[in-house]
């Protein structure tokens, strides 16, 4: 028995090392990439924090308490709402609830100001009924995931210059903030792909022309060249439509990196052997750039496409901060930060800038996932 | 080395050509023109404009030709006269408002340009040096912020941070005292003390990234075997430092410039905006709003040859400092 099992220790030790090296040999480039960059820490949390805020935005309008649109003319500017688990004489709650809300004056600038008023007290409850909507565009439903009943209200980021919902407006706000980025990388992906495809795989005249192209596009400052680019939008057009514009102008600038990088990959493997060899062999151009190219220097392009995202977030939210990208009635994170814009809504309401929080922690998880990313593009160091 | 700029500058000609084209193009873009956004301004304050005294006011302007018409006759008159046509807005030439902006324009892009220049480089060289110590984690941590928010947003902040601690949110290019009164030593002072919001909500982001680049270059030239041969060499450490790698990490930085002019134009055009500064955002803004095309299109155009040249410039510089770089063309 106890040699019997001694040996079969043995054994399994033995074979346990080299069973490990074979698999990493056999690895495939993807698989290798995913294992590094679980290493990387910081590129893992960042990657939970993205998958998190697109599941919100996915689900949006179930997780907001609100419609986009809402308004509650009475609580105009209210503070965020507290949540609590302890009353005011001390005793738990197992539910946690809220407090009610009376308006009241400041007694020194006579500014209208919310004061909590204890002697009502608000159950927080889950899958409540409210305003209708249709979950994923699709199933109609007026459950949504939390909110307290009439007439108390759960304002968790507090509330705008119109009474609406700062958390619900953030949430479905999202939705547009989000995807953006999603589609303008995925548009100047495409282009890229063609366009520095061709400039590097063919070379000579034509990738001269391109070159001097992308070098005129990339020397307009950005910013001016977007506005001037969407105040040429119509002020009255459907909110798709809308979209595609702000995200086709986006992608305008953006697409030129990606080119470049295309293109220097494609010089660099366009002189490998084994390129040589299949155009020996008589392979057509359009399947060796398929079979053979792209697959070389997918990962970089995934990373300088994961790099691209932040400044899309960040070029939108300053358009539609402008009033020159996202317009009412649709709500981006650019949008809900309009208010911000006079001082004085800083100074009284300081929580209109939460929206800000947003932007930054989506910018920043983009950012180190890029960078995550670009050291386990070359999983073989 | 003359030969080249003279070169590279007669190459400069087509593209600025092609860049005003398309910026004509874009501009005259919109549906409408600056007649029909001003007949509904008209409508709003109460006055009724009809379709023939548009029509008049098209012809008289010009607006009722083609736009490559348009653009022909505007570019005849900046290449032969230097008139870069009539902003309509502002019932004033073109270059008139443009002499007006232009100064603190340039002021404050280059204010900021040399912040993010002299700020940047030895922070990115201390940060590489001192690879994984305290100050450089603090700086990643800091630059890593500085790329993430928007700087129209941190110019809010700033101004709200202004307003508590110094009771004045430095709006503007100067104090409501100084701004009718003639250079003087207070004014100067007054105008730098406005000056320290803009250069910051500019300057940092492209500081963040300049930070990142000069380290990620430090610390790639630092693992070279010249680094070996200077130390054995017996030289000290700081001579090493400044003499060899510095040289060779400040190249990407360097080929660069131009671009960092496209980052620091966009953040002054939005910054200027919020704080409100009579620079070129706000009068740029209100002439896309108000389809003023040809004070729009000078300003696109103007910048975009500040781009080209910063790009000129970088090339030089590139060749002045790296002698591989000369050499190669030597040898061509």
């Amino acid at each position: 028995m106890k040699t019997m099992f001694g040996d079969f220790n043995r054994w399994t030790q033995l074979f346990r090392p080299k069973k490990q090296q074979e698999t990493y040999y056999a690895a495939s480039h993807w698989r290798l990439m995913i294992r590094k960059l679980m290493k990387h820490k910081l590129a893992k949390a960042s990657l939970i924090v993205i998958g998190l805020m697109y599941f919100i935005a996915l689900f949006g309008n179930f997780i907001a308490p609100q419609g986009l649109d809402k308004y509650d003319s009475v609580y105009l500017n209210s503070k965020p709402t507290l949540i609590r688990f302890v009353d005011t004489d001390g005793k738990f709650h197992f539910r946690p609830f809220v407090y009610g809300m009376k308006s009241d004056r400041d007694p020194v600038t006579l500014r209208k100001l919310f004061v909590v008023d204890t002697t009502v007290k608000y159950p927080v409850k889950f899958f409540v009924k409210g305003e209708e909507y249709k979950l994923l565009g699709l199933i109609p439903s007026t459950t949504h995931l939390f909110g307290v009943e009439e007439p108390g209200r759960l304002f968790l980021f507090g509330t705008d210059g119109m009474g609406r919902d700062l958390f619900s407006r953030i949430v479905l706000g999202s939705q547009v903030s989000l995807t953006i980025p999603l589609v303008g990388v995925g548009i100047s992906f495409i282009l890229g792909l063609v366009i520095g495809g061709i400039s590097g795989y063919f070379g000579g005249m034509i990738d001269s022309v391109i070159q001097r192209l992308i070098e005129i596009i990339r020397s307009f400052p950005t910013l001016p060249l977007w506005m001037a680019l969407s105040a040429a939008i119509p002020p009255r057009v459907p909110i798709v439509q809308m979209f595609l514009y702000i995200t086709i102008i986006m992608a305008f600038i953006e697409w030129t990196g990606l080119a470049r990088v295309v293109r220097s990959k494609f010089i660099s493997l366009r002189n490998e052997d084994y390129v040589m060899a299949a155009k020996i062999s008589g392979v057509k151009d359009s399947k060796i750039i398929l079979v053979h190219l792209i697959p070389g220097f997918l990962s970089y392009l995934v990373v300088t496409m994961t790099l691209a995202i932040p400044s899309m977030i960040i070029g939108e939210t300053a358009m539609s901060f402008l009033g020159l990208g996202i317009r009412s009635p649709a709500a981006s994170w650019g949008v809900l930060l309009q208010e911000a814009q006079q001082i004085e809504n800083v100074a009284l309401y300081p929580w209109k800038l939460i929206p800000l929080g947003f932007v930054v922690v989506t910018v920043l998880a983009f950012n180190f996932l890029g960078d995550g990313l670009r050291d386990a593009a070359d999983p073989y160091k | 080395m003359l030969s080249y700029i003279v070169r590279r500058i007669l190459l400069m000609i087509p593209v600025v050509l092609f860049i005003s084209m398309i910026v004509f193009f874009i501009i005259q873009l919109p549906p409408g023109d600056f007649i029909s956004t001003y007949a509904a301004k008209m409508t709003t304050g109460g006055e009724i404009m009809d379709e023939a005294a548009m029509q008049l006011m098209r012809e008289a302007y010009g607006l009722d030709q083609p736009w490559y018409f348009q653009y022909m006759k505007w570019m005849w008159g900046i290449v032969t006269e230097g008139d870069f046509g009539y902003s309509l807005a502002f019932n004033r030439p073109v270059g008139d408002i443009i002499g007006q902006y232009m100064a603190l324009t340039l002021i404050v892009s280059l204010v900021s340009m040399l912040f993010t220049y002299v700020f940047s480089i030895p922070t990115g060289i201390y940060s590489a040096v001192k690879q994984y110590s305290f100050g450089d984690y603090l700086i990643t941590a800091i630059g890593f912020l500085g790329m993430a928010t928007p700087n129209f947003l941190m110019a809010i902040i700033l101004m709200y941070l202004s307003y508590v601690y110094v009771g004045d949110p430095m709006l503007g290019m100067f104090s409501p005292e100084f701004v009718d009164q003639a250079w003087s030593y207070a004014r100067f002072i007054d105008f730098l003390k406005h000056m320290i919001i803009p250069v910051i909500v500019i300057g940092t982001a492209s500081t963040c990234d300049l930070i990142r680049v000069m380290r990620g270059q430090m610390l790639e030239e630092m693992e070279k075997p010249y680094m070996l041969t200077a130390r054995a060499k017996g030289l000290s450490e700081a001579k090493i430092i400044m003499k060899y790698p510095v040289r060779a990490a400040m190249n990407p930085i360097v080929s660069t410039l131009g671009w960092s002019l496209t980052s620091i134009f966009t953040g002054s055009t939005i910054t200027a905006i919020v704080l409100n500064l009579p620079t070129q955002g706000p009068v740029m803004y209100n002439a896309l709003l108000s389809q003023d095309m040809y004070l729009a299109g000078t300003w696109l155009l103007f910048m975009a040859v500040c781009i080209v040249l910063g790009t000129l410039i970088s090339d030089i510089l590139l060749v002045w400092l790296d002698p591989r770089i000369r050499m190669q063309r030597k040898g061509m």
